[in-house]
């Protein structure tokens, strides 16, 4: 199966998201991903997606958020960039850590990191590139 | 137009309001916000909350819905009431593990075990 490239450029609005979702998605079922990679690509998307468009964005619909996909028989590579100020992952707090326990947010870049192969951010923390490998 | 579907159904044992999600997928914010406030009516009514959530029919949840059953977690004990999370997924219990929020939560395998589990 030849590999599917996907690219969406949208305003910031979360019900935007789910076609994204739902096209990527389908791309990765269609090349025979075991349930867990399913499972892990699905909620990194999610998180990061919301992220781009809560965080980075922060719901300005004249900002916008770029999506490019490449789905393949070996590996998922997404990249995900936004138009807002930026992040410092290394000022983002441990949301593990006893005292961050019972905050109700913060928990996003450690799932992606944790399901995902590879995470790399760039441009400034606003640029995500979130890589699966198959085996 | 049809009546919206609720986001959780709730049944009564004993002095425990036992809550099943509707949707598979925890992932909406709008699903997740309904859910909230759902879960803060039902909270706001008791004099000491006791709320078992049953995650028979959860298959998908983010980390907004995480922040939700951290509110609800943080509701219940400021009554000092109680909380219990049974019937959780492998793949779900996994993301519980991740984020260290099975040290937060009492989790047990069944409802049966949740059920039994109150003081």
């Amino acid at each position: 199966m030849q590999p599917v490239k996907l690219k969406f450029d949208f305003p910031s609005d979360l019900a935007q998201t789910r076609a994204v979702q739902q096209q990527i998605m389908q791309a990765v079922h269609d090349h025979g991903y075991a349930d867990d990679a399913i499972f892990g690509i699905k909620l990194s998307l999610e998180e990061a997606l919301v992220n781009a468009v809560k965080h980075g964005n922060k719901l300005d619909p004249k900002k916008s958020v770029h999506v490019r996909a490449e789905v393949g028989a070996q590996q998922v590579e997404i990249t995900i960039e936004d138009e807002g100020p930026g992040f410092d992952r290394s000022k983002v707090p441990d949301p593990t850590a006893d005292e961050n326990l019972t905050k109700c947010s913060g928990r996003g870049l450690l799932l992606m990191e944790a399901y995902m192969t590879e995470v790399e951010y760039s441009n400034k923390g606003r640029r995500l590139r979130l890589l699966k490998k198959k085996n | 137009m049809s009546e919206p579907i609720p986001p959780i159904s709730v049944v009564s044992h004993k002095n425990i309001q036992i809550v099943e999600f509707t949707n598979n997928k925890i992932l909406d914010e709008a699903n997740i916000e309904d859910i909230r406030k759902t879960l803060d009516s039902l909270i706001d009514e008791a004099e000491r909350p006791s709320l078992l959530l049953d995650f028979v029919t959860v298959d998908h949840l983010s980390s907004a819905a995480l922040g939700m059953l951290i509110n609800t977690n943080n509701r219940v004990k400021s009554k000092n009431g109680q909380l219990r999370l049974a019937n959780i997924k492998p793949q779900i219990m996994e993301v519980f593990v991740i984020t260290k929020l099975n040290k937060l939560f009492k989790i047990l395998p069944t409802r049966e075990e949740a059920l039994g589990s109150f003081l």
